[in-house]
């Protein structure tokens, strides 16, 4: 077996979920700036323009996974680099769960975020 | 097998000059990970002017996008964004078998940082728009 290079250990589930959303992330980061930055511009950004986004279910759908996976991959890499750096015992128990309940935190803003742009355009 | 790397604290910074390609790409990608992380909580409070409705969240953005400072750190947000793609994207193909060689190590670190820099570079004019 070829000898593995990555910085997480292997063969867990948060292993194999922090390169499955770092797949999903590619997409989804890339088309959120060609959209936002590109197609339409950032300075031209209007409630009524973002509400009718959002009023596309599949729209609204690919958001709210992209704000999951992005929770998810980002709170989930701060505390593997954390491990990394050698975090053990009650540090490293804070650590996990400050990150769990900022990751739910920031979540569920975004979720409401995202309700109030799709229940405007409704 | 799975073998671990001892590559010492980062916090060591005197060890940069001994840094390989590798290594730096390692730091780089720790580094916009942490940017990237920062950004996603300060950009979810800004939307969060939805919940105050129309006109603030559109008062809000604009206000923001006319200060030359945020427009600066936009581009900054998007060279961190994009080689964090790229390098992720490299990762992805070296957790897979793909490109394990040291020397295509390299170069694909090498081939992130070009594009990430035209990407970026070119992108500007568009970023700078109406300031």
């Amino acid at each position: 077996m070829a000898e593995r290079y990555s910085s997480f250990s292997g063969g867990s589930t948060r292993w194999f979920l922090q390169r499955i959303s770092a797949a999903f992330l590619v997409v989804t980061l890339a088309f959120h700036f060609l959209l936002l930055h590109f197609y339409h511009h950032a300075p031209e950004i209007t409630f009524g323009g973002s509400a009718a986004r959002y009023s596309v279910p599949a729209y609204f759908i690919t958001m709210v996974l992209f704000l999951a996976a992005a929770t998810f991959h980002g709170t989930n890499g701060v505390y593997n680099a954390l491990v990394n750096q050698g975090i053990t015992g009650t540090p490293k128990r804070v650590a996990k769960w400050v990150l769990v309940v900022a990751g739910v935190l920031v979540f569920v803003q975004g979720i409401r975020v995202a309700l109030a742009l799709m229940g405007a355009s409704a | 097998m799975s073998q671990s790397h001892n590559r010492g604290l980062v916090e060591d910074f005197g060890r940069w000059r001994e840094f390989s390609a590798g290594m730096w790409a390692w730091v780089f990608h720790k580094f916009t990970g942490w940017v990237l992380i920062g950004y996603l909580f300060t950009h979810i409070a800004v939307l969060s002017s939805a919940l105050s409705g129309d006109a603030a969240y559109t008062n809000t953005l604009q206000g923001l996008e006319q200060l030359a400072v945020v427009r600066v750190l936009e581009v900054g947000l998007l060279a961190v964004a994009v080689f964090h793609i790229f390098n992720g994207i490299r990762l992805l193909f070296i957790d897979l078998g793909v490109g394990l060689d040291l020397d295509t190590q390299e170069k694909s670190f090498y081939a992130s940082l070009i594009l990430t820099g035209i990407i970026v570079v070119a992108s500007v004019p568009v970023f700078l728009e109406g300031l």
